[in-house]
Parts: structure tokens; sequence; C-alpha cells
């Protein structure tokens, strides 16, 4: 299997006046393709900090990280923006969906930077609301829909550009088990069905049992990294 | 990202903020609607007192007698006439820019009328005079052409010598002495009213110029005049018309080139001049004022776009996560803060217009729209969208996307 991502060294320091602190330290992992992996480890563990520089959302104090054999740790803001946009999908605790603005539209928002012409836009946001199962609802204001699927719609807006990576951050950390249980069989269809690779960050124990693969952060480092044998939920 | 996209997301959010993009927008629909009322007073203003010069005579030239020397004497100009009926004949005759021309001669007398005399300035001219001057009757006729030429008795006189020669009868046909002469009026002028130099228009005789040369105040030499006036056929060409009134002159008085002129062609365009600057001045003092409060207006906006950019951290941090460019950012600001100068604009140039007009119905102020004003006023109000929508704009794109997700 070629690695996805690889990451050698990567270390990030945060300076805050004199103090500094190691969010992450010599990291080095690598994740496959249509690997189904979760990050765990409690607040403070640099799991976060590990989740944005493999979004492309900050740039390492020092190590590389490899996409797609590509290494990105030194790209400029224009550049990470580009792999954002055509290559990753975020899903957040928060949903972070646009308010007062239909489910459809807010699928739609990667494909408008991207410069996909209005008809293939919808067709395409469509389809992503389909596989997320909200076919019916993509009228439908962000505000008047249930937690449940208001990530059902982060999740449609994560894969609508086609990426080769979905990172999921506490994705299920606002919505109750049930709901999240739900959200986790999307995910999973998501990995075996259309073979994108989704990396979940959590510090639950339930959630990580969805994953195959569980990396486990403690003070910056990786202190365990082991496959795990899928719970079948709901 | 597509304009038309950028487009429908700026109204969106302004329409998510309806009193307070409103509020935004006052200020620049005052400033312009400002701009607009002010510039229509001031070139309304400016318009018509060109309009009163231009009717007191802007194509308007006066040939006076320049110095003379005679015998190692020299005499002021005015002193000895120079100027005869035939230079005006002349002027009219050879100038291609002339339209009209008036000789003038005349002098001080007395006029006696029944018991009642009265002393004032009388004219001798043609009836050019009152083409030039654009003076009416308001009785009677002008001189005709044979009573100029046949120095007739007739006079045409200024309504203040007829109420204190004739009172309350019609002096129409009646015969005056003027310098014991005895002179049938033939007319009664319109009233002027007073002279910017504060002389009564309206105490004055007007009688042919022959009559005045050989009846009334002589010349000692025949034909002598002591100014002519001269009316261009357009005051774009009064430099032209000068010289060639000059170059005839010069040839007719026989001047070598670098003597001395023995006459001079003056003219009102600076008069004109004076006042249209002083008009400029004026609009560019009200335009100023107005554009002050643009700029207040301008600042009204940089203001509730900082608010708005700190409102919308969060919606940054999304757009930024799912690959929006900081171009794309800015833009879409900036199309936001246009967006609103722009309706403010064009809301302000419907309200200025109105109240350019209201402002004109109400008083006699003259307004004058000018469509280069209109544009002026709008392309302003897109500059200060532009420039002060900048800094926020500016400010929005260059968000960290992890501080602005995080950002509650």
């Amino acid at each position: 299997m070629t690695a996805l991502i690889d990451t050698r060294n990567l270390t990030k320091i945060y300076r805050l006046g004199d103090i500094s602190v190691k969010a992450l330290d010599n990291v080095t992992l690598s994740i496959g393709a249509a690997e189904f992996t979760a990050i765990m480890g409690h607040s403070g563990s640099g799991k976060s900090t590990f989740m944005n520089i493999l979004g492309c959302l900050d740039r390492p104090t020092s190590g590389q990280y490899l996409l797609e054999g590509e290494d990105v740790s030194n790209l400029s803001v224009k550049q990470l923006a580009t792999i954002r946009n055509r290559r990753i999908g975020f899903v957040f605790q928060g949903y972070n969906l646009l308010r007062r603005t239909s489910a459809l539209e807010n699928v739609e928002l990667p494909l408008i930077y991207s410069h996909v012409p209005a008809k293939e836009r919808r067709m395409k946001s469509l389809e992503a609301l389909e596989i997320v199962g909200l076919s019916g609802h993509e009228h439908h204001q962000s505000n008047q829909l249930s937690g449940g699927q208001q990530q059902r719609v982060a999740i449609a807006r994560a894969l609508v550009n086609s990426p080769s990576i979905i990172l999921a951050d506490e994705p299920t950390g606002n919505l109750d088990t049930r709901t999240s249980f739900e959200i986790m069989g999307v995910f999973r269809r998501l990995n075996s069905d259309h073979g994108i690779t989704v990396i979940i960050v959590t510090h639950e124990p339930d959630i990580a049992a969805f994953t195959r693969r569980h990396i486990v952060f403690r003070d910056g480092q990786v202190i365990e990294d082991r496959a795990n044998e899928p719970r079948i939920g709901s | 990202m597509f304009i038309s996209t950028s487009l429908r997301i700026a109204l969106n959010a302004l329409k998510a903020n309806k009193m307070r993009s409103l509020l935004t927008m006052l200020g620049i629909i005052i400033g312009v609607a400002a701009v607009v009322i002010m510039v229509a007073i001031g070139s309304g203003a400016s318009a018509k007192i060109t309009a009163q010069i231009e009717s007191v005579g802007s194509n308007l030239l006066i040939v006076v007698p320049g110095a003379t020397t005679a015998g190692g004497v020299r005499m002021g100009s005015g002193t000895v006439s120079t100027l005869t009926l035939a230079d005006a004949e002349a002027i009219v005759q050879n100038c291609p820019s002339v339209a009209r021309v008036a000789p003038v001669w005349g002098g001080v007398a007395q006029a006696v009328y029944g018991n009642q005399n009265w002393s004032t300035g009388v004219t001798g001219t043609t009836s050019s005079m009152f083409a030039i001057r654009d003076w009416t009757l308001t009785a009677g006729r002008f001189f005709t052409v044979q009573e100029t030429k046949a120095a007739a008795k007739v006079a045409l006189l200024g309504q203040t010598v007829v109420n204190n020669l004739f009172g309350a009868t019609d002096p129409i046909g009646e015969i005056v002495r003027i310098k014991k002469m005895p002179m049938q009026v033939i007319g009664v002028l319109a009233v002027k009213g007073q002279s910017p130099r504060g002389d009564d228009q309206d105490d004055a005789i007007y009688v042919p110029i022959t009559t005045a040369q050989k009846r009334l105040f002589g010349t000692h030499l025949p034909g002598l005049v002591r100014v002519i006036m001269v009316q261009a056929k357009d005051m774009n060409v009064m430099a032209k018309t000068e010289k060639e009134i000059t170059d005839l002159l010069d040839q007719r008085h026989r001047i070598v080139k670098g003597a001395d002129r023995d006459f001079s062609v003056r003219n009102l365009s600076e008069i004109l001049a004076a006042a249209q600057a002083a008009y400029k001045t004026m609009s560019l003092l009200l335009g100023s004022i107005a554009l002050v409060s643009l700029i207040v207006g301008g600042i009204g906006i940089m203001n509730i776009m900082l608010v708005s950019v700190t409102e919308r951290t969060r919606e940054i941090g999304i757009r930024m996560a799912v690959g929006a460019q900081e171009s794309d950012i800015l833009t879409q600001f900036l199309i936001e803060s246009l967006v609103l100068s722009l309706v403010g604009g064009v809301i302000g140039v419907i309200l200025g217009l109105t109240g350019a007009e209201i402002m004109a119905a109400m008083s006699d102020w003259p307004v004058l729209i000018s469509w280069q004003a209109l544009l002026l006023a709008f392309a302003f109000s897109a500059m200060v969208g532009i420039f002060f929508g900048f800094y926020p704009a500016r400010k929005a794109a260059h968000l960290n996307p992890i501080d602005a997700l995080r950002y509650e």
C-alpha cells in the first residue's frame, strides 16, 4: 500500500512570549490510502495540532509532511488553500455550516472555490447529499436541520470535491450516542464503498472502535499505534 | 471566484442585516445627495450669472480714441476724438466677425417741455445701439435709417426723463426742446434700473447720431464720434474680432508698425471671466463640503465592514478551510462594501435630483443638473466603497484559518 500521508520528524513549537510549547515532537508515521484511522489522546496531547498540519491548515516548525509523495510542509498559503480545496475534506465538531444558507449551498461551497460551473456544482452536490442520506433536505436552511443532519451536510461538503482524505475533528462530540453511531456508519461507508481515507480525531473509545487503526498521542508524541478489529455498529 | 456568485453572497450578507446596511448606506446617500445638490446649485448660479453678463454684452467691444500726440503735446486717451462715423461704417462692412456697430456722440443738455425742464445726458447713436444692448421700448418706435441719415429732429426718452418732464401725459408725438431745438418724442425706453456703477440708466435721451453731431453738440471735424460700440457675432471669436478691428483701423488711421495707436479696443470678457472664476470657486467650496460628508460616509462603511469581518470570522475560517484563497475572501468583502456604496450612491443620486428639483421649484434659485456631475458623484461613491472597504477586506483575507475556525 502506497503511503498517502508520510510524516518525518514532524515538530510544531508554539511560542507564547518567552514560553515555548512543543505541541508535536518528532512525529514520524505514515497512513496509507483507504485506511480508516482514529487519532486519540487527551486534550493537549497534540492530536489537534497534528490534524491541522495533516489538513494543510498549518505548517510544521520542522520536519517533513509528504502528501501523496509531495512535500507540502513549505508550500505557500495559496498552494495550501488549493490542496485543502482539491484533496482534503474537513468535518468539525461544531459542524461549521454557513448560517442562513441552504444545505445544498453549503455543500456547493468547495466547488465554488474550484470554479466549477453552476450546473455541475448542483449535480455533484445533490449526489454528495444522497451519499450521506439527506436527499430531499437540500433546500432546508442549515439551522433548520438537527445536529445529526447538520453533520451529514458537513460530511457531504467534505466529500463533494472527491478528496483523497477526509479529516474529522471530534465529529460526534456534539451528538448523542445513537446519532454518533449513525455518523460513524456514514464514515465507514465512505471508507469501504468509496475508498476514501478517513481520519477521525476523537477521545472516545466508543467512536474509535469503528476504525481499523488507533494512533494514540501523548505530550506531542505517538505512544501507541495498533490495528483494531472494527465494531460493526448500527 | 465568479463575480455573480460573489455578488449573491454579498447581497445575502447585506440582507441578513437590513437595518445595519441601511444605516451604513445613509452616510453615502447623504454624501452623494449633497454633492449632486451642491453642484446643481453651483453650476445653476454660474450659468445664470454668465447669462446676465452676456445680456449686458460679453460679445461687446468698445473702440475708444487713444492717446494722441499733436506738436509735441501728448494728450491722454479720449481727450481728442480720432474716430469717425466712417470708421464705424468701415468696421461693420470689412470685419467678418462683427455683427453690429453703434457709434456714439453726445453731451449733456437741457430738455424743456411746457413749464418743466430737465438736464440729462443726450446720446447720439444709431438704432443698432438698442439691438446691441438688447433694449426695448414701452411705447413708440426706434429711429429709422432715414432719420439717422437726415439728422431728423426725433428723440427717444428714458423713463426718468418722461417722469420729470411729462408726469402723467403721454409723451409720444409731443415736442420737447433739447438745447432749444424742438424734437419730436418717438418712443420711450423700457425701464432698466441702475447700472452696476449706480447710475440711473433711465435718465437718458437718445437721438440719431447725425442729429447730435450737426444740430446739438457740433464736432470740430465732420463725423467725429466719441466711441464705437461693436458687437461680435459670437463671444468665442472675441480675440479674432479685436484683431480685425485693430488691423482695419491701423490701415485707415495710417498707423505705422511700432507707432502708438490713436485708438484702442476694449472688451467686457474680463468681467465675465472674473465672475465665472468667482462662481467656480463657490462651486468648488460647496463641492468640497459635500465631499467631506461623502468621506464621512465612507468611514461609516469601513466601520461596519470591520464589525462584519469580526462577526463573521468563523464564516471566513470555514471558507478558508474548504479552499477559499485570500483573494476570494478579499473580493467577497470588497464587493460587499462596493454594493453598499453603489446602492447608496444610486439612492443618493435620486434623492439629490429630487432635492434639486424641489429647491428649484420653491425658490427661484437656478439649478443646473449635468449628467457629468451625476456620473462624478456615482464614481466617487464607488471609489469610497473600494477605498474604505479595502482595509477590512484585507484584514479578513489575512486571517489565520485555524484561529478563524476556533473563533467564538
